[in-house]
């Protein structure tokens, strides 16, 4: 089922929470909301859910192009994983699973055997069977949450919505229930949204990212497009690590820590008068070398140096007295003989460019 | 049972404090409560069985533990009401209610008696139109109900408020989403929740209402609203002491049974939860 929703605002007190989203998400797709705290994501997902109402004046919330502002969270036919999976206590995981069936209307409640064979087959899917018979209290942190999802899918619901499913897993068992996640959305295809602010949990496992900042989306798309072609500094900041200079752009060029270096295109309208520019180049975009590599490498010192680890990170200081984050392979870093003091010249391979008139 | 005793705590002075416990609990309740049974022993079993068997005896004994359930009842159900109120709303004077709920804590027995016979004296404020629709609160077994029910309130509201703030509001909002409405949700979710501190107020109420002597004398009145504790007093007055220590012997087994019955049924209930 497809979601869409036009124009959310909301507002606690004071807080804007929501500044007028719009957001329109595909049958099948497993999108994620992507933000820091106060972003207002769980807030949109829990709007999308029912369980908060947008302010007056908002636009509609369109399930497969039907209004579902005026219905409530339990006509919705969603499923919400909660971030504390809110399990019910004093229930086995059977009867948890159980309780979306059990409390039906009576005319479409199924019989004790349809539910047990129901639940079961549930159980089966996360993995979890044969831990029918124990209390929440019983169970590992990820466990509780594949009850929490069985129990949410146990309506058969459209549209399933998790808010920081993984957030308070510790960080191994946080990336196999990921996966797992992943797996099990392109075996159902139910369309699922899921709330983080981790990045790298965002990027593995969505279809697509919704970046929020402040109330507001600041870029929608692929893993990849967000990665690499960032539409604000926000989402070039927020996904990954990045080195920020100031420097000036003009006449396809752009200057920058003493370098100058050829404006990436699109990044600038040509013919623009000099302007100033806010210039991000990644960690791992850096070619680090012991002598000068053409126009547009920079010298700077090694200050330190962290080894353990798949890369080899470098905290370098840039002669014009920026301080530089480098990553570059184990290979690379025996090869030039590194130690802290050394001099080295980088090399951005790729840079990212914000002139300052962008305003937002 | 050795290797439970001896199981390292990092907490120190295990020895000191059990000791301490025990002798405390001796002095202050063991020891006065053997006294009890040990005057009551100087009876002989047919003079202990005719004093308890008797019909003054045995009525006071029904009104005092019959009313006292049906008070804490009463109370489960209102100072649940209560309590919700208090934690789930935000209107003007909550602190005020409160603050109010204390009362019958805090007042002299006494005091409380004579208010509440004066309220429900069949001139009285409360007392008058009830008369006027047949009812007779004062002096009857229904004014011992109504006092008992009186000091009772603060118990339950006291034990359920704290579990109430607890409560997760995530959990009334997954029994929504699972598609439950809001009578279902409480039936299944909240009220399985919040039975142990339920039961533990019961608990406390119900004993407060049966040992509860000073509010319901004055409003109970006659020989046949007597309740057990004023039947124990009378029989002091006429100095038979081993009577009156044979009718308390009764109360203090039946309080102990039942409070350890609910004791239980609490265990019960909470284990389901841990």
């Amino acid at each position: 089922m497809s979601i869409e929703v036009v124009n959310i605002a909301k507002t606690f007190h004071t807080f804007r929470a929501l500044r007028g989203v719009s957001l329109k998400i595909e049958a099948g797709e497993l999108v994620a909301l992507l933000g820091p705290s106060g972003s207002g994501k769980t807030t949109l997902l829990r709007i999308i859910a029912g369980l908060e109402q947008p302010d007056e004046g908002s636009g509609p919330i369109l399930f497969d192009g039907e209004e579902m502002g005026h219905r409530a969270v339990g006509e919705r036919q969603v499923g919400f994983v909660f971030q504390h999976y809110a399990l019910f206590r004093h229930m086995t995981v059977f009867e948890n699973v159980a309780f979306g069936l059990r409390v039906r209307p009576r005319k479409t409640r199924p019989t004790d055997a349809e539910v047990a064979e129901k639940v079961h087959a549930l159980l089966r899917l996360v993995h979890l069977d044969s831990l029918f018979d124990r209390y929440p209290s019983q169970l590992s942190g990820g466990q509780r949450q594949r009850v929490a999802l069985a129990r949410s899918l146990a309506v058969e619901p459209k549209v399933l919505l998790l808010d920081e499913p993984f957030g308070a897993l510790d960080a191994k068992v946080r990336q196999e229930l990921r996966r797992w996640l992943r797996r099990l959305h392109d075996d159902i295809g139910v369309t699922s949204v899921f709330v983080t602010h981790d990045q790298e949990e965002a990027l593995e496992v969505a279809d697509r990212i919704v970046v929020m900042n402040e109330g507001t989306i600041e870029q929608v798309g692929t893993p990849d497009e967000v990665f690499h072609r960032p539409a604000t500094e926000f989402v070039m900041k927020f996904l990954g690590n990045v080195n920020l200079f100031h420097g000036r752009v003009g006449g396809g060029k752009v200057q920058f820590a003493g370098v100058s270096a050829d404006v990436p295109e699109g990044s600038v309208e040509d013919g623009a008068p000099l302007l100033s520019a806010r210039v991000f180049v990644r960690p791992h975009e850096l070619d680090l070398s012991l002598t000068p590599a053409g126009r547009g490498s920079f010298p700077a010192k090694v200050t330190r140096i962290h080894s353990a680890g798949p890369v080899v990170r470098l905290e370098l200081e840039a002669e014009t007295g920026e301080q530089v984050f480098a990553h570059i392979d184990h290979l690379r870093f025996q090869a030039l003989g590194l130690s802290e003091g050394s001099r080295v010249f980088l090399l951005p391979r790729d840079l990212k460019l914000f002139t300052e008139d962008f305003s937002v | 049972m050795k290797s439970r005793l001896q199981r390292r705590s990092v907490l120190p002075g295990f020895g000191l404090t059990m000791g301490f416990t025990l002798m405390y609990l001796s002095l202050i309740v063991l020891i006065p409560l053997s006294g009890l049974v040990l005057k009551s022993a100087t009876m002989t079993w047919p003079a202990f069985w005719s004093t308890i068997t008797e019909d003054r005896v045995l009525a006071s004994l029904r009104l005092s533990f019959g009313g006292a359930l049906i008070a804490a009842t009463v109370n489960a159900v209102f100072g649940f009401v209560v309590a919700w109120v208090l934690v789930r709303y935000r209107f003007p004077g909550r602190r005020l209610v409160d603050a109010l709920i204390d009362l019958p804590f805090a007042l002299p027995t006494a005091v409380s008696g004579i208010a509440l016979t004066a309220v429900y004296a069949p001139t009285g404020w409360l007392g008058r139109p009830l008369a006027a629709l047949g009812i007779q609160a004062a002096y009857t077994p229904l004014g011992v109900v109504i006092a008992m029910t009186f000091v009772g309130l603060p118990f339950v509201v006291r034990t359920l408020q704290p579990a109430l703030e607890d409560l997760d509001v995530e959990i009334e909002e997954a029994a929504a989403s699972l598609g439950a409405g809001r009578f279902q949700a409480f039936v299944r979710v909240l009220l399985p929740a919040l039975l142990p501190s339920l039961l533990t107020g019961f608990a406390l109420a119900f004993s407060r209402a049966v040992g509860e002597y000073g509010s319901v004398i004055f409003i109970a009145g006659t020989t046949k609203t007597e309740i057990a504790p004023l039947v124990i007093v009378t029989k002091l007055e006429q100095y038979d002491y081993a009577g009156a220590t044979a009718v308390a012997l009764v109360m203090l087994v039946a309080s102990f049974g039942l409070l350890f019955g609910i004791n239980l049924l609490q265990r019960w209930s909470r284990r389901q939860h841990a």
